[in-house]
């Protein structure tokens, strides 16, 4: 109970700002915007935080998901839980079948080969024009519905992102106190002494990266749904520098870090927008700041401060009694 | 129970097991000695899995078990403490303890609440430390922790890669006692000891390796007053210093 009461919080929290500002852009719209990144960014931070496997592609499930839908239900006419299942099944093979080769590699090397991953699949959805539309993009999906109901606000938009998300969130804060998360730490540790344990360290880093990867397919569809229009733009080499900047901005390896590097992130530009064309140059020199100053991560660097301060204070109160 | 017949290992060019025989009985405790380089960690990193023999064998209770995965060998009861205490930095002593009874799949979270007190009882320090990260453990402690760790995967036999390297004397009698007591409790144990004298006096047989081959074996009280491995092993004022 203890541990979770953040999670409740924050919970909470979601959950009221809708109720409180109804009509607000920033809540509705900007709002999903944040729950998707929010979403993938923990996805990646199962990845690359808890297992310790860097991913430079993370952007391309994210795309296949979106992709998936947009593709099936328009150019296919299928029913679009159909279409997402459809492209769960597919990123769940593609992930699990290039899972074993790329996460063999290492570090640098692994970097290499996710970023390639991400390339390719980038430059398939700006080639395959006959089904993706290329630069383009395609518009048009049908409306999802959950059990009858259309999902045909912003408001209830973002009242089905908000839902993923925080499932999302709860299940990566509870999988870090498992069994799993514990292998994960532990391939994260060392591969060769997490192996003298019995963990099948191969086994773990390919079940991680396919679920990492089914999670961002998720996100896709729905966003596509959502957004009611998909381009190779979202999916870029870039998007997934700033899933990597989200997590680690926030302090990898923690669930609550990325949830805040994911948000920072995301409400970052629209704030900056007052500052027209130095926007980048400002936001740029934020990251670094952060970077140099907190190097654990904002989240991290913030929760070891709390404890501190919760420390100090208990010890002062038994300094008073005693 | 362990039967290794002419076993051959090499990493790429270098060939460290040359046709090496040995067996572990059920019940025993068996010291595997002999210089820096000799190949003992080569030996039981080949009997654990984490590397793929050349050629030869290795039988565990019936069973064929080289080129089997690491994760299946610990699942049929062989555990290894390895060499430098390879603890996870990151995670507190409870956690890396949780760790070591990964593949008891079956164990109850009772059953693992019990061993983690029984590893405690053993290692009082840790019981102090269990919330503290393994990182910033002493050498000592953390040896202690990748030997309870070991423990906690309950193995038939448990392989100890040099398990009192670095430490002071006073623990290294603390590590010394551990083992016979796990062995008195049932486990079968294979050692590898830098400190020959105190491995020789707790075995039942020993094994000198020299350059990747079984040159001596026997008996670990004929061992002990083998003249030559005095020599080369146990240094000739062996007794000088063991008195102090
Ligand atoms: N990964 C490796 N690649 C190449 N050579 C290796 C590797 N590991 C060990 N060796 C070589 O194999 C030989 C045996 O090494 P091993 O670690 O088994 O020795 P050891 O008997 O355990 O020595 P020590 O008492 O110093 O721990 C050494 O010459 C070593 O250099
Ligand atoms: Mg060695």
């Amino acid at each position: 109970m203890k541990r979770l009461a953040g999670y409740y919080c924050f919970a909470i929290a979601t959950l009221m700002l809708p109720l409180l500002f109804p009509d607000s852009y920033y809540v509705t719209v900007v709002g999903v915007t944040v729950c998707t990144n929010i979403v993938l960014a923990v996805s990646l931070n199962l990845l690359m935080g808890y297992a310790g496997q860097i991913s430079l592609g993370h952007a391309a499930f994210f795309g296949l998901g979106a992709y998936s839908s947009a593709v099936l239900t328009i150019k296919y006419g299928m029913n679009p839980w159909l279409a997402m299942t459809a492209g769960v099944i597919a990123v769940t093979v593609l992930s699990y079948v290039l899972s074993r080769p790329i996460l063999r590699l290492k570090g640098h090397y692994l970097a290499m080969a996710t970023l390639g991953l991400g390339i390719i699949v980038h430059i398939f959805f700006v080639q395959a024009d006959q089904f993706t539309g290329g630069p383009d993009g395609i518009s048009g999906l049908p409306v999802l519905s959950i059990l009858g109901y259309p999902i045909d606000s912003d408001l209830k938009w973002y009242w089905t992102f908000a839902i993923f998300m925080l499932a999302s969130v709860l299940f990566s804060l509870n999988i870090a106190h498992s069994r799993s998360g514990r292998a994960l730490a532990a391939v994260h540790g060392s591969e060769i002494a997490a192996q003298m344990l019995g963990v099948d360290t191969a086994k773990v880093k390919s079940h991680v990266f396919v679920f990492s990867a089914v999670l961002a397919c998720i996100t896709g569809s729905l966003f596509a749904h959502q957004q009611d229009f998909v381009s190779p733009e979202s999916f870029s080499f870039f998007f997934s520098i700033e899933l990597v900047t989200m997590v680690v901005l926030g302090g990898l390896g923690s669930t609550f870090g990325a949830v805040i590097g994911a948000i920072l992130l995301s409400l970052l530009p629209e704030v900056l927008l007052v500052f027209e064309d130095f926007e980048v140059m400002i936001f740029g020199a934020i990251l670094m700041v952060i970077m140099i100053f907190l190097p654990q991560g904002l989240f991290v660097a913030m929760e070891e401060t709390f404890f501190r301060l919760l420390k100090r204070k208990s010890q002062g109160s038994a300094d008073v009694t005693s | 129970m362990l039967h290794v017949k002419n076993l051959n290992t090499r990493y790429g060019p270098i060939h460290v097991l040359k046709n090496v025989s040995l067996h572990v009985n059920q019940g025993e405790i068996v010291s595997i000695i002999g210089a820096n380089g000799a190949g003992k960690t080569t030996l039981l990193v080949s009997i654990s899995g984490l590397i793929t023999p050349v050629s030869g064998e290795i039988i565990f209770e019936g069973q064929r078990i080289n080129g089997i995965s690491p994760a299946k060998i610990v699942s049929l009861g062989i555990a290894h403490a390895p060499e430098g205490r390879q603890v996870f930095s990151p995670l507190t002593v409870m956690e890396n303890l949780r760790l070591g009874a990964f593949a008891r799949k079956k164990a109850s979270e009772q059953e693992i609440e019990d061993d983690i007190g029984e590893v405690f009882s053993l290692f009082p320090r840790l019981r102090e430390r269990q919330d503290q990260t393994a990182g910033t453990l002493s050498g000592g402690e953390q040896q202690m922790l990748a030997i309870g760790r070991a423990m906690m995967a309950k193995p038939r036999l448990l392989m100890l890669d040099e398990p009192s390297l670095g430490l002071a004397p006073k623990l290294v009698e603390v590590i010394i006692k551990t083992v016979v007591d796990l062995n008195s409790k049932g486990t079968t144990i294979l050692l590898v000891e830098q400190n020959a004298r105190k491995a020789l006096e707790i075995s039942h047989r020993a094994y000198v390796l020299e350059t990747g081959r079984i040159t001596i074996q026997g008996p670990a009280s004929e061992l002990a007053e083998d003249s030559e491995i005095r020599r080369a092993y146990l240094g000739k004022d062996y007794r000088d210093i063991s008195e102090r």
